[in-house]
């Protein structure tokens, strides 16, 4: 055990070493994370003014739907999964991670999935149109035919979470440090050991619905075609069934994330551990029973609206409880406000934002009035993105410095973090105005009284963008030039087997398991 | 509260707003920045308009209250201060405090939901029903029992929409034929859809609801006041999705009833024409119109399609072919793919005329006119 990491590329091919693949989730995941935002890039240009500009309504369709499709699955999804990589080993006092041969195959197999989802806007009729959502029988029996390979490529996603997720929960039931009981695991091990078992729970739902798909398209089923006897409402059961679920596997990592960072800088402990575990377990709890609330226009009977309204508000207790204690544990805190602070504290703010207007998408009347507006767009981007991509880069602020041994430019982040905020909420406050006066998503062209707020969105649009080039920046050159940093302990507050390590972190750690007291 | 609320609204959210001069500018610019939902125009949509206020006015409470403690401590707790830090990590009083309060305003803001959805869903006692059918990318209303039914599709021009004309006022808001309904009666929607799911939305309504193939859904509206009201489709639906805009014209009871009568007649005089044999010029300039209206989005108004996804008309083997086999096509459609049935959508003159016009134009030369009659014949033929 006592060797370095191997020469060339076969290091990166071959390697079962979980910081090695926790580093290539991480640049996949911002490689589609770029690959995505110029989806996005194109979307806002065309959206700049009423006409179409630049591209035709047809690539608009598959714009938006490479859009939702790579960010979710291959930006979000993937960060997470590399930060677990890097972290959960060393929180947790573990030399790796419990597969790590299945943990190469599970990274491994992602490029190719979206190579061939990206290969498809390459190909006649182009890439798949029919929204990140794909409902039928638009992405069946009216969709191009690349909508097979779009099938595969989700099998392949699917797969891959998987395997990931067996290996979290194997690694972490199995592999703690002597001491360390369940209620001792930090939060991002907890948040992400629930959220394993939800990704275990629902991938195979989703694998299911593609393949209904598939055999709709291919083999003459009739599962989402009301003329064969089908239901099109069914495929958004089944959908949903994944898709809600879906939300807080992207979100509780992130909830993970910032208990860390906050307790970090205001040197306090986090605030109600234990309520905060109960909290996450029955966040994913009840998102396996509120499903049918993104269906509140399909014709349901009144009693499932009213139950699914019900359920739907539940969901907000346990999360107002998370973001009281992230604000208790704030207070009488002695807190200085470093760049993985400040996302930090934008990302409870934005979050909360993004929570106030789940509520009121939860109310199932005025959902009438909210339902595929833009009032809906601004409220899962304030719930993704703030949430989830600002979390991500808090922590990519904040563990950088352990994983490298070198400190990044603290103004230059702050100058990101700035622009970053300003850029997002330009972008996205306004769409809650474009939604309340009846703008509908998805539209590549709009009518005139939409366009300025239109045109506000793109310009925070496009800053928000920049800001991601300069983020990009600022790690390599932290890698390649950063100030050395040497104590175990980088940041003065924090606590946990981390950062009892040396810096930068050796290539293998923990080889004979610490003690946890 | 409503005028107010928007007011405060504007100044809190939009500082921009608060540049306008005098009282008129203001309006016009409180229209162009808008940022708060319409009150609408129906019991309906006041009573979602009020929901809808009173959770944001909770929200911003709530926010005010919780940010302000956070705001309040990353003033005071700061360690550039001097503060230090305090060492508590747990207090269950005031843990089971901010569960039960969040839960008790949960349960208050459940009540007016739940009388609103019921309110929402009764649509008994409706004074007459309309059936409205989605298409690829326009909207079909039927009057049941009133033996009136048109089609009403985006009236813009693509001049417009590709940026070589000047846009209009209703840019993209306007149709080829409104819906028209009658002020202060309960109106019944029968919604369905064709091929893709699409959704019928008129804000001022507060009516939304998915057309979904296969399935009939209800709802209903009652308008207060008469005026002509725009909404589109909500629900993504292919490429023409932002080109499938609503218009519902409101009329006076005795206004409406004088356009049903009207209605009627109109109709009665087209299947009159139906009897008519027009000669080849006149069916097509009246085919080159209708196939732009009905046809040109998918098969492109060149005749090429789209490759790959919508076949070309010019110079097919179906549009150069056997006739019957075109009309079938056009008649019945193609089951399983977007090309719809249109003979139920337009009159025997449309498709006598669109499809002359697609076996003359582009280079198709085949010299087949189609008559109304024809096309009359092959349907009960069939
Ligand atoms: C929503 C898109 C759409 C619209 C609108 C549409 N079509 Fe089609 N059309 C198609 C598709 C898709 C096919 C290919 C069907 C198949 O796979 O056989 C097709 C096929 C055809 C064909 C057979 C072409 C061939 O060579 O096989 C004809 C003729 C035709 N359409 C006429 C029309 C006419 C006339 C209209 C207007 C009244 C119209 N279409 C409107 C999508 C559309
Ligand atoms: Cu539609």
């Amino acid at each position: 055990m006592a060797h370095g990491p191997a020469k060339g590329i076969g290091r990166w091919l071959f390697t079962t070493n979980h910081k090695d693949i926790g580093t290539l989730y991480l640049w996949f995941s911002f490689a589609m994370f770029l690959l995505g935002g110029s989806f996005a890039m194109i979307i806002r240009a065309e959206l700049f003014e009423p006409g179409m500009q630049i591209i035709r309504p047809e690539f608009f369709n598959q714009m938006t739907t490479m859009h939702g499709l790579v960010m979710v699955f291959g930006a979000i999804m993937p960060a997470f999964v590399g930060l677990a990589n890097w972290m959960i080993p060393m929180m947790i006092g573990a030399p790796d991670m419990a597969l790590p041969r299945m943990n190469n195959l599970s990274f491994w197999i992602l490029p190719f999935a979206f190579a061939l989802m990206a290969s498809t806007l390459f190909m006649e009729g182009g890439a798949p149109n029919f929204g990140w959502t794909f409902y039928a029988p638009l992405s069946t029996t009216y969709a191009p035919p690349t909508v097979n390979y779009f099938i595969f490529a989700v099998h392949i996603m699917g797969a891959s979470s998987i395997m990931g997720s067996i290996n979290i929960i194997a690694t972490v039931l199995n592999m703690r440090a002597p001491g360390m009981t369940l209620m001792k695991m930090p939060m991002f091990v907890w948040t992400w050991l629930i959220t394993a078992f939800l990704l275990i729970a629902v991938m195979p739902v989703l694998a299911g619905a593609v393949t209904m798909m598939l055999m709709d398209i291919n083999f003459g089923t009739s599962f989402f075609d009301a003329a064969g006897g089908g239901d099109p409402v069914l495929f958004q059961h089944v959908f949903w069934f994944f898709g809600h679920p879906e939300v807080y596997i992207i979100i509780l990592p992130a909830f993970g994330v910032i208990s860390h960072i906050i307790p970090t800088f205001s040197r306090k402990p986090l605030f109600g551990y234990s309520s905060m575990v109960y909290a996450t377990a029955s966040i994913a709890f009840l998102s396996f029973i509120v499903w049918a609330h993104h269906m509140f226009l399909v014709g349901m009977p009144i009693g499932g609206e009213l139950y699914f309204m019900y359920a739907t508000m539940l969901i907000a207790i346990p999360t107002a409880a998370k973001v009281f204690n992230w604000i208790s544990t704030m207070f009488r805190g002695s807190m200085t406000f470093e760049t993985p602070m400040l996302f930090a504290i934008a990302f409870v703010i934005l979050f909360t934002i993004g929570g106030f207007t789940g509520v009121m998408v939860a109310i199932a009347p005025a959902d009438v009035q909210y339902h595929d507006s833009y009032f809906v767009v601004a409220h899962f981007h304030y719930v993704m993105v703030a949430g989830a991509v600002f979390s991500g880069t808090a922590a990519v602020y904040y563990w950088l410095p352990k994983w490298c041994g070198r400190m990044y430019d603290e103004s230059m982040a702050k100058m990101q973090f700035w622009i970053s905020f300003v850029g997002f909420n330009v972008t996205f406050f306004p769409q809650h105005f474009l939604g309340l006066a009846g703008m509908p998503r998805r539209y590549a062209d709009y009518a005139l009284q939409f366009s300025d707020w239109n045109m506000v969105s793109s310009i925070g649009a496009f800053t928000y963008g920049a800001s991601q080039l300069l983020f990009l920046f600022i790690v390599i050159r932290t890698i390649r030039s950063g100030t050395p940093v040497s104590e175990p302990k980088v940041w003065e507050g924090a606590e946990g087997l981390e950062w009892t390590l040396p810096t930068p972190v050796p290539y293998h750690t923990f080889s004979t398991p610490p003690e946890v007291k | 509260m409503s005028r107010r609320a928007t007011m405060l609204f504007a100044l809190v959210l939009a500082p921009v707003m608060s540049l306008a001069a005098s009282g008129k500018v203001l309006a016009e610019e409180a229209q162009r920045w808008a940022v708060n939902m319409p009150r609408g125009v129906t019991s309906v949509s006041n009573a979602i308009y009020d929901i809808h206020m009173i959770a944001f006015w909770i929200c911003v409470v709530i926010g005010i209250g919780v940010f302000g403690v956070m705001f309040y401590s990353m003033y005071a707790h700061r360690k550039s201060r001097g503060a230090v830090a305090a060492n508590f990590h747990e207090n269950t009083t005031a843990e089971v405090v901010w569960t039960i309060i969040p839960a008790l305003i949960l349960i208050v803001m459940c009540i007016p939901a739940t009388s609103t959805l019921l309110k929402v869903y009764d649509t008994s006692e409706a004074e007459m029903d309309i059936k409205i059918t989605a298409y690829q990318w326009k909207w079909q209303y039927e009057y049941l029992g009133e033996d009136v039914v048109f089609m009403s599709e985006l009236a813009t021009p693509e001049t417009e929409i590709y940026n070589t004309a000047p846009k209009s006022q209703y840019y993209l808001q306007e149709v080829s034929e409104p819906l028209v309904i009658p002020v202060n009666t309960k109106v019944r929607f029968l919604i369905t859809a064709k091929d893709v799911i699409h959704s019928w939305w008129v804000p001022d309504f507060a009516v939304k609801k998915d057309a979904i193939p296969g399935m009939v859904n209800e709802t209903w509206t009652s308008v207060d006041e008469p005026g002509v009201y725009r909404g589109e489709c909500a629900e993504l639906c292919g490429q023409g999705h932002a080109f499938m805009p609503i218009v519902v014209n409101v009329l006076e009871k005795e206004e409406y009833s004088a356009w049903l009568s009207e209605k009627k007649v109109e109709v009665a005089a087209i299947r009159e024409l139906t009897k008519k044999t027009f000669t080849l010029d006149e069916l097509m300039a009246a085919g080159e119109e209708a196939y732009n209206r009905s046809c040109a989005s998918c098969h492109m108004a060149n005749g090429e399609g789209i490759p790959g996804v919508f076949p070309g008309l010019k110079g097919s083997a179906v549009a150069t072919g056997d006739i019957s086999k075109h009309l079938d096509v056009v008649v019945n459609g193609v089951a399983g793919t977007a090309m719809q049935a249109f003979g139920g959508q337009l009159s025997e003159v449309d498709l006598a005329a669109i499809i002359t016009y697609e076996r003359n134009a582009w280079g198709n030369d085949t010299g087949d006119a189609v008559q109304p009659i024809d096309v009359l014949k092959f349907k009960q033929g069939q």
